[in-house]
C-alpha cells in the first residue's frame, strides 16, 4: 500500500541533507562547546553558522537568535519571561482564543500567579477584529501575544497590522511562528515583533529543536536556570546535532519557499476544489479566501461524521491527516480553534485537517479524491444524523464530564 | 491503539441501518460528546429476531454498536437487558480507557431500544 502523508502541520520528515549534515556532530564532532580545548572548540563554529542560518530566516540578527528544546519551550519562555520581567509594569496580557495550547495554557497558568489575560474572539472565518485588539489595551497591558498562522486552519494573520498596533501602544509583541516560518516570509523587522518563536520539526529539522528570536534589548526573567549557554538566556548544554539540523533546515526553507509552496498551493488548491465540488455538505474551515491562509493547509468538516472513525478509514488507504475531534484531540472536546469559530458541534467533531508538504505529489491528490468520497459515503450511511428528521440531540445531560462545550 | 477485533468490527460493521418494522428503537448519546448511537430492534416471543445499528462517532463507538448487535441477536429481551457495556468491551479484547467511558454505550442503547418495544407492547 502506498502511504501518502499529509499531516505536515503536525510534524514533519527531516530532510536528507539536513540528517547528513548533522550526523558527524554525534561521534566525531561531539565536543561541549562551552569546553576550551579541542573538542569544544571543534563544535563551536557550527553552532554560530546555524545561528546564522536562523536569523537569514526571521530577518534578524544572529545574536536575537536563542537556540530552545522546542516551541512550546519558546512560547513559555517569551510569555512567562516577559510577565515576571515586566510584573512591576503591569499585568495584563492580550491573547487570542485560537491559540496554541503552549501560549494558552501558559496564559491561563499567569492567571492563576494574578495577571489578567484577555483572549479576544475570532469571527467564523477565524479571523481577529484589530480594532478589538487595540480597545483591549490599557495601561496595564504588558504582552500581546498572537500567532503567526494558526495550525488547524492555516488562517494567517495580520502580524504587520498588530506590530503596528503593539509599536503604538509600546507594548511588546509575541508571536507562536511555529506554523508559518518556512512556508511563508516571516520578517520579524518588517512586522515590528518583539519576540518569534519556532520548531525545528515542522520545516525538516528533527523533533527537539527549536529557536527564539528575541529582539535586542527585550528584557525577560531566565525559563531555564543554570549555566550560561546563549549569553546567559537558556542554561542547559547545546544540543550541537540539532542545532547545526535546524540552521541547515532555516537555510532550505528560505531557499526553496517560493518555489516549493507554489507547487504545495497548487496541490493544496486542487484538493480544495476537488472535495468541496465532489462531495455534499462539506464546510471549509478557516478563510474562503486561500490568501489569507497557510499554503498547504486545508481544514474541512464532513457533516455527520465523526473525525476519529474518517482518520481511520483513511489510514486503511494509506493516507495520513489529522481531525479536530475530541477523540484525536485527546479532550473531551472537539478543537478549541473550530469553537471559537463558532462551528457547530457536529462539523467541529467532523474537522479533518489536510497539510501538504513539497514531497506530496499531484497523483497523491488524485488518489485521495478518488478515495474519499465513498469513505464520506460509507460513514454517513452509518450515522443517525444523517437524512435525519428528528432534532440532533445536543444536549450534555447523560454526560458526567463537565464539558466547556455544554455551557 | 485499538485491538484487531475492534478494528475488525470498525471496518466491518456487522448489522449496519434500521430494521424494517423494528417494533424497539432506542438512541444514546449526545453531539457535544460527540457518540450517538440508535439501535432498532425486532423482537418477537421475547426474543430479539433481528437488531440493527446507526452510530455517529469513533472508532471505538462504531465498534461497540456493531459487537452489541452481535450479542444481541436472538437473546430474549431478559438476556439482553443483562448485556453491559463493560461485557460488549470485553468481547473486543478491550478498549483504550480514554474511550471506556464517551464511546462505550452501545449497551445503553440496547436497553433503550428493549425498554421501547416493552412500552409499545404493554
Amino acid at each position: 500500500m502506498e502511504k501518502i502523508y499529509m499531516d505536515n502541520n503536525a510534524t514533519t520528515a527531516v530532510k536528507p541533507e539536513v540528517l547528513e549534515a548533522m550526523l558527524p556532530y554525534f561521534c566525531e564532532q561531539f565536543g561541549n562547546p562551552s569546553s576550551v580545548h579541542w573538542a569544544g572548540r571543534m563544535v563551536g563554529g557550527a553552532i554560530e553558522k546555524a545561528r546564522e542560518q536562523v536569523a537569514e530566516l526571521l530577518n534578524c540578527s544572529a545574536a536575537e537568535v536563542i537556540f530552545l528544546s522546542c516551541g512550546s519551550e519558546g512560547d513559555n519562555y517569551a510569555i512567562k519571561g516577559t510577565a515576571d520581567a515586566l510584573k512591576d509594569k503591569g499585568n495584563h496580557i492580550i491573547t487570542t482564543s485560537v491559540e496554541h495550547p503552549a501560549v494558552l495554557e501558559t496564559c491561563e497558568a499567569l492567571e492563576k500567579d494574578g495577571f489578567e489575560v484577555t483572549y479576544l474572539g475570532v469571527d467564523q472565518d477565524g479571523m481577529l477584529d484589530l480594532a478589538e485588539l487595540e480597545a483591549a489595551i490599557t495601561d496595564k497591558t504588558i504582552l500581546i501575544s498572537v500567532m503567526w498562522a494558526n495550525n488547524e486552519t492555516g488562517n494567517i494573520f495580520p502580524i504587520e497590522d498588530i506590530g503596528l498596533i503593539a509599536k503604538k501602544h509600546k507594548v511588546r509583541f509575541h508571536t507562536d511562528a511555529v506554523q508559518a516560518a518556512g512556508k511563508i516570509l516571516v520578517d520579524v523587522r518588517k512586522a515590528n515583533v518583539d519576540m518569534a518563536v519556532i520548531s525545528g520539526h515542522k520545516i525538516g529539522a528533527p523533533k527537539g529543536i527549536g529557536a527564539m528570536y528575541l529582539r535586542r534589548g527585550t528584557r525577560i526573567s531566565r525559563f531555564m536556570h543554570g549555566g550560561h549557554q546563549e549569553r546567559n538566556r537558556r542554561a542547559g548544554t547545546h544540543n550541537v546535532p540539532g542545532i547545526v539540523a535546524l540552521g541547515l533546515a532555516c537555510e532550505l526553507a528560505m531557499k526553496n519557499m517560493d518555489k516549493d509552496y507554489a507547487y504545495v498551493r497548487q496541490l493544496r488548491d486542487k484538493l480544495e476544489k476537488g472535495i468541496l465540488s465532489s462531495i455534499p455538505e462539506v464546510k471549509l474551515n478557516g478563510h474562503p479566501n486561500a490568501d489569507f491562509r497557510l499554503p498547504n493547509t486545508l481544514n474541512v468538516s464532513f457533516n455527520y461524521i465523526e473525525g476519529e472513525s474518517l482518520l481511520l478509514f483513511f489510514d486503511m488507504k494509506g493516507i495520513a491527516a489529522s481531525s479536530g475531534s475530541a477523540c484525536t484531540s485527546g479532550s473531551l472536546e472537539p478543537s478549541h480553534v473550530m469553537g471559537a469559530m463558532g462551528v457547530d458541534i457536529v462539523l467541529a467533531h467532523s474537522s479533518t485537517r489536510f497539510s501538504l508538504g513539497a514531497e506530496n505529489t499531484e497523483a497523491e491528490v488524485d488518489f485521495i479524491l478518488e478515495e474519499l468520497p465513498p469513505i464520506v459515503q460509507r460513514l454517513r450511511e452509518m450515522s443517525p444524523l444523517y437524512q435525519r428528521e428528528e432534532p440532533t440531540p445536543l444536549s450534555c445531560d447523560e454526560c458526567r464530564m463537565v464539558n466547556k462545550v455544554c455551557a | 491503539m485499538y485491538t484487531e477485533k475492534v478494528m475488525d468490527h470498525f471496518s466491518n460493521p456487522r448489522n449496519v441501518g434500521e430494521v424494517k418494522n423494528a417494533n424497539g428503537i432506542g438512541e444514546v448519546g449526545n453531539a457535544s460528546c460527540g457518540d450517538i448511537m440508535r439501535i432498532s430492534l425486532q423482537v418477537e416471543n421475547d426474543v430479539i429476531q433481528d437488531v440493527k445499528f446507526k452510530t455517529f462517532g469513533c472508532g471505538a463507538a462504531i465498534a461497540t454498536s456493531s459487537m452489541v448487535t452481535e450479542l444481541a441477536i436472538g437473546k430474549t429481551i431478559d438476556e439482553a437487558l443483562i448485556l453491559t457495556n463493560q461485557a460488549v468491551a470485553e468481547a473486543l479484547d478491550g478498549l483504550p480507557p480514554a474511550k471506556m467511558h464517551c464511546s462505550n454505550l452501545a449497551a445503553d442503547a440496547l436497553h433503550e431500544a428493549i425498554k421501547d418495544y416493552r412500552n409499545q407492547n404493554s
